[in-house]
């Protein structure tokens, strides 16, 4: 058995389900939920007991769903990156996946933070705060199509491409 | 023009067609 690499294909597997399951937690019930607690006054549980504790899990299942890919592709990484021919299927699902790691970190989490009052922001910040993280969110859950498309194929070139 | 992304289903089908599109991309430079 070659462990690092089967230890991290599973890592890879399970945390990403994590990932991508609270990504579509979000965008498939949250967003509904969230507005329709709003309109009846009843959100603030959500936003107080229940977000915070899906975005924890979420931010770090993309952490090391990433790392644990990394792992996998061990020596490909190179390969997969610079979009190598025989690693092509996979670098363009790595891509896709490093993107949406990005807009985790860069454009939800923080913005999350402003909307949930972590950080001080103010009505008009929490209202541009809120669409930037709605739009980077519903932009990974698209880019989630495409991602386990490309996962699904790498190793598979011949059944998917040929 | 709306943005695709603010409904569910525009957010699938985006990524569907997005999905289409790369599939080509590699089956070309794969020459299959």
């Amino acid at each position: 058995m070659d462990w690092v690499p089967a230890i991290s294909r599973w890592i890879h597997f399970m945390a990403g389900v994590m990932w991508i399951g609270l990504l579509y937690y979000f965008n498939f019930v949250n967003v509904a939920a969230a507005k329709a607690a709003a309109a009846d006054g009843t959100g603030a549980g959500i936003t107080k007991h229940v977000v915070p504790r899906a975005l924890f899990y979420f931010r770090w299942g993309a952490v090391l769903t990433w790392l644990a890919g990394a792992a996998l592709l061990g020596a490909n990484f190179g390969n997969a990156f610079l979009l190598h021919k025989s690693h092509l299927p996979i670098g363009i699902g790595a891509w896709l996946g490093t993107i949406m790691l990005f807009n985790v970190w860069v454009l939800i989490w923080p913005n999350q933070k402003k909307i949930l009052g972590i950080v001080q922001a103010t009505d008009e910040q929490k209202n541009k705060a809120r669409r930037t993280a709605f739009l980077a969110s519903r932009t990974n859950t698209m880019l989630s199509i495409p991602l386990l498309y490309f996962m699904a194929a790498g190793g598979h070139s011949a059944q998917f491409f040929g | 023009m709306k943005n695709p992304l603010d409904s569910l289903w525009g957010t699938i089908i985006s990524g569907l067609i997005l999905t289409l599109i790369l599939h080509n991309v590699v089956r070309y430079a794969l020459g299959g």
